[in-house]
């Protein structure tokens, strides 16, 4: 048959797998269906819910406005599919094109799209992390079941780990009027995915809202009463508090275990793709008929020197997913490049925080309008002489220009006045990301090596 | 009715928040909390809403799709 | 045809009823610099990311001195420039300030609880036309209603209510300069007079309001402590003021424009009485079909900017031809076709960036119930003359009459 006949046959009356029921499984599926997809879908979850989304889960949910279980996504379409929710895959047969269940079934496909995302890391210590009033947050489950001990008004609440959601978590637990202690390896809330420069408006924030932080020290141990129940917490510098809640945010990881004997080059940092979403094998070649995306997929980008970034960011999974789809229909000349500019937002202690760009690619930051006291500002990240990254603290309207920037490769420090900028905008200082080569849990962005092959990608801003 | 806002795109106009105050509210000077699961007597603020926003980030489910799959198990549905 | 020669057809009164035509022939060259001197930008892209760009000011003071002279007809010279001339962090803090008894996240049910009271002026509007054959839908109807509505938010005693009708027609008046110096200079004299008798009035009800507060914005705006601390009474003067002039004229075109789209389309309007819902993408539409706000001739550069092959030096004057970005075919598909259910809607009738319409919300829900009204209540409604006699102003452009014949008004 021709290849033009295989694809016409495929789209008609193929079959596709989804395994990983969540954000970027639903939208792929979607995508799917209004690309003309009429074969037979099949999407595998583990979770028993039909897929939610996660950011309310550490906002609204945690401050009690909006029950976990409400926050299913909406369709944007019928997607038609057979659904296994409640069934996790267990294995993937390359060569016979079928993914093991959990239920021992099996499921076979023409095309395959992987979207297993990540989980939250636990407690390292195994007995500690068993302790009652001990959580993550990953899941709705995670969600309603700390939002339930919240609600009961414990005397006081440790996050461990001041990445985005822990922050979110203090957040949430201040405006409950909960006493908190946060803990935070690094020298500062945000440090890893911001840089110390916005760090420390991050720091001033939480101790303006009254959050116990305390940066630089690792919670050492957990300690329980005779019920089970955690009732203090040791700390590197010798000093101790009383919690009743510990909520343990120290960063993900990928769901790529079922994978291990596949021969797909799927490890702890995610399984490598080409920017068209295709998976490489552990041979370092990409395959054809499978893809993956969002937070398990870590992709080549063009605008970042090819480097490999995993995005653990809601709009990465929905842009990923849809450019995945696509391709998964396509004939390979119509295929699309996942050129996606890094994006998200956090909200926390009434500010809203954005970000475009790698920020912890940079080595400067410049606050080019507003002012970090103020904790309302634009700034502006530069590696090697170029614009990198933008971040923005209550100034959103501003961010679409800095995205500009980046796509055109502008020149850093920006030299031009602008409508408010201050003294402090006048200098670039040293972005202040910590030493990568020291252990840093979270960053939102993980940078590594390079891609060997994909430079077909006409997409490649050079500078005079 | 189930919605989701995009807020990547959201750049805290607060039109929504004006129109339909049930469902969407402004959290400090601009970061914007819904309701993702807004009760079907706010579908036509909600719609208000959506189409005010100046950078459309409000996605809504249309009523067709709304026979979503659910349970565990195998089913065939929406 | 030059584009040289375009702004000058463009505020020529004769092109007022069409000006698209001249829009589609300036975007030919997306920026371009005007034989006066202003920069003219006209596509889509360009204009939004001109709002959006931090280098780009509203603040007519970094104009340079040949481009400032004759441009500020509007401000008063006696009172420091509203948030609408001004750059952040000023105008944040304005706004800001503005916002709190306004909308959220402080009051933000203001706008949404006004629903009845607007319904009600809307029905007593049109009530008062019953045993009429013949109406001028801008005299009876879209004239009177933004005032009453501003009055009410503000706090204005209904019987001073026509003071305001009055400053706000001679405010309104000059933005139509006539022909004449003699009538310029007399115009420019009632100007004055109007501005300062309405500023005088406003202080005057600030000061009561802040010793007896009620349950309206100027009693917020003088009692109010926020995080920015509180405004002063000349800045409270200068922003009711900007609300009573940004939301007037507009309002009023937003609402004539629609009628006027409406007639043309018999279909549509016949759409709309059988489906008031309509009226929300309806709304959203003509604020790009027929946008009360064609231009935004107040911006200009803090340095040069590099933009679609132009560049634009610093202290240039800007116009930011919004009417004609909302009709770029390069953005919308069959732009210049009124199609009231238009999904793909990102017009840029209220602007965007940080200079978006901060009545925007109150604005959309007068023209949403007064055009569903209309078409309700109004019996075989039809255009006496097409096209009508329009304003002169080419920034603020309406119909200065509509004249209609009606078979009746029904209940
Ligand atoms: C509390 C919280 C707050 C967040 N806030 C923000 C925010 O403010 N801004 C932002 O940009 N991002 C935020 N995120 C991140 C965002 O939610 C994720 O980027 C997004 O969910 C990624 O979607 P995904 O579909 O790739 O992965 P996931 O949502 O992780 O979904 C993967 C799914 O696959 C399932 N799965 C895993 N293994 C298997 C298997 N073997 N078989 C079957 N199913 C499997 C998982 O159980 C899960 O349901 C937040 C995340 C959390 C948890
Ligand atoms: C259909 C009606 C309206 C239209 C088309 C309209 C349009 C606009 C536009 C295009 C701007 C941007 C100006 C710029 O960028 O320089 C603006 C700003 C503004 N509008 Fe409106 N407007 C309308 C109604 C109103 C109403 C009812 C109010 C008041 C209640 C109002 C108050 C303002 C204010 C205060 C600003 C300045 C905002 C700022 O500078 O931050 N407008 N409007
Ligand atoms: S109207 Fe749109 S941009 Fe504004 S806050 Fe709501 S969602 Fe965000």
């Amino acid at each position: 048959m021709s290849v033009d006949g295989y694809l016409e046959a495929f789209r008609r009356s193929g079959s596709i797998v989804i395994v990983g029921a969540s954000l970027a499984g639903l939208r792929a599926a979607e995508a799917l269906r209004d690309e003309g997809f009429t074969g037979t879908l099949t999407m595998v979850g583990d979770e028993p819910h039909e897929p939610y989304d996660r950011p309310p889960l550490s906002k609204q949910v945690l401050l009690g406005k909006v029950p976990a279980d409400h926050t299913a996504l909406p369709r944007r379409r019928a997607v038609d599919a057979q659904w296994r929710l409640g069934t996790a895959a267990t294995g993937l047969d390359l060569a016979g094109k079928r993914v093991s269940l959990a239920d021992g079934d099996a499921v076979e496909y023409d095309r395959l799209l992987i979207a297993t995302g990540v989980r939250a890391r636990p407690w390292p210590h195994e007995l500690e992390a068993d302790l009652d009033g001990v959580f993550v947050l990953r899941t709705r489950d995670d969600a309603a079941q700390l939002h339930h001990r919240l609600k009961a008004g414990p005397h006081r609440v440790l996050v461990i780990g001041a990445g985005f959601t822990g922050s979110e978590i203090a957040s949430a637990c201040r405006e409950r009027e909960l006493p908190v202690t946060v803990a935070e390896r690094g020298a500062a809330p945000l440090v890893g995915a911001l840089g110390g420069v916005v760090g420390e408006v991050a720091a001033e924030l939480q101790r303006a809202h009254g959050v116990d932080l305390r940066c630089g020290v690792q919670v050492t141990g957990l300690e329980g009463d005779s019920a089970g129940r955690v009732r203090r917490a040791h700390f590197s510098d010798g000093t101790a508090v009383e919690v009743e809640v510990v909520v343990v945010a120290l960063g993900a990881t990928r769901n790529t275990e079922w994978l291990a004997d596949s021969g797909l080059g799927a490890g702890p940092r995610g399984i490598a793709c080409d920017a068209g979403c295709r998976a490489f094998d552990v041979r370092g070649i990409v395959t054809d008929d499978v893809f993956v995306a969002g937070d398990v997929a870590r992709s080549p980008h063009p605008l970042f020197g090819y480097q490999f970034l995993s995005l653990e960011h809601w709009g990465n999974a929905v842009a990923q997913a849809e450019i995945a789809a696509h391709n998964m229909v396509s004939a390979s000349t119509d295929r699309l490049p996942h050129l996606w500019m890094p994006s998200f937002w956090s909200a926390q202690f009434g500010v809203n925080i954005k970000s475009v760009g790698v920020p912890p690619m940079a080595d400067q930051i410049l606050v080019t309008q507003g002012s970090l006291a103020e904790h309302r500002f634009t700034a502006a990240y530069g590696y090697q002489g170029r614009v990198i990254a933008a971040v923005t603290f209550d100034q959103a309207k501003w961010l679409d220009f800095y995205e500009r920037q980046i796509e055109q490769a502008a020149p850093f420090p920006p030299e031009f006045p602008t409508v408010d900028r201050r003294p402090e905008g006048m200098r670039p200082v040293a972005a202040g990301f910590p030493d990568p080569s020291l252990p840093s849990h979270g960053p939102t962005v993980t940078l590594s090596g390079h891609s060997p092959t994909d430079r077909r990608v006409s997409f490649s801003p050079h500078r005079a | 009715m189930r919605l989701v806002v995009d807020l990547n795109r959201c750049q805290g106009y607060a039109q929504c928040a004006f129109l339909a105050p049930e469902v969407f509210t402004m959290h400090g000077d601009e970061a914007l909390m819904y309701d993702p699961q807004a009760d079907d007597r706010q579908r036509e603020n909600v719609r208000r809403a959506a189409d005010a926003c100046p950078v459309k980030a409000i996605t809504v489910e249309p009523e067709d799709a709304a026979a979503a799959g659910g349970k565990a198990g195998a089913s065939r549905v929406g | 045809m030059t584009s040289v020669a375009l702004l000058r057809q463009i505020t020529d009164y004769a092109n007022r009823p069409d000006p698209y035509p001249l829009y589609a022939e300036l975007r030919k060259t997306p920026v371009v610099r005007d034989e006066d001197g202003p920069y003219l930008v006209s596509t889509y892209w360009e204009i939004k990311s001109l709002l959006h760009d931090p280098r780009v000011s509203s603040d007519a003071r970094n104009l340079t001195p040949e481009a400032a002279r004759g441009t500020d007809l509007e401000q008063d010279p006696n009172l420091p420039p509203a948030f609408i001339r001004l750059d952040p962090p000023e105008h944040d803090r304005l706004r800001r300030l503005a916002m709190r008894p306004f909308g959220p996240p402080h009051t933000p049910r203001r706008v949404f609880d006004m629903h009845g009271e607007l319904t009600e002026i809307v029905s007593g509007l049109i009530d008062a036309l019953r045993d009429r054959d013949a109406i001028d839908l801008v005299d009876d109807f879209s004239y009177p209603f933004p005032v009453t509505v501003i009055c009410r938010l503000l706090g204005v005693p209904r019987e001073d209510e026509k003071h305001f009708h009055e400053w706000a027609d001679t405010i309104a008046a000059s933005l139509d300069p006539p022909g004449t110096d003699e009538e310029r200079q007399a115009q420019q004299e009632s100007l004055r007079q109007a501005r300062g008798d309405l500023a005088a009035y406003l202080a005057g009800l600030v000061e009561e309001r802040r010793r007896a507060p009620r349950d309206d914005m100027l009693s917020a705006m003088a009692t109010d402590h926020g995080p920015d601390g509180q405004m002063s009474p000349v800045e409270i003067i200068t922003t009711a003021a900007l609300l009573l002039v940004a939301g007037h004229e507009t309002t009023v075109n937003l609402i004539t424009n629609g009628m006027l789209t409406l007639l043309r389309n018999p279909d549509v309007l016949q759409r709309l009485r059988s489906d008031p819902g309509l009226a929300v993408p309806l709304v959203e539409e003509l604020l790009r079909f027929e946008p009360p706000v064609q231009m935004l001739p107040q911006r200009t550069t803090l340095a040069d900017i590099d933009i679609a092959g132009t560049i634009i030096p610093k202290g240039a004057p800007l116009y930011l031809m919004v009417a004609s970005g909302s009709r770029d075919p390069q953005r919308f598909t069959d732009p210049d076709r009124f199609i009231p259910d238009r999904t793909d809607n990102q017009h840029l009738g209220f602007g965007h960036g940080l200079h978006n319409c901060f009545g925007a919300p109150l604005a959309r829900l007068e023209a949403q119930l007064a055009l569903t009204e209309l078409v309700r209540r109004l019996d075989a409604p039809r255009l006496v003359e097409d096209p009508p006699p329009y304003r002169r102003n080419a920034v603020l452009r309406g119909p200065r009459h509509l004249p209609l014949t009606v078979s009746g008004i029904r209940d």
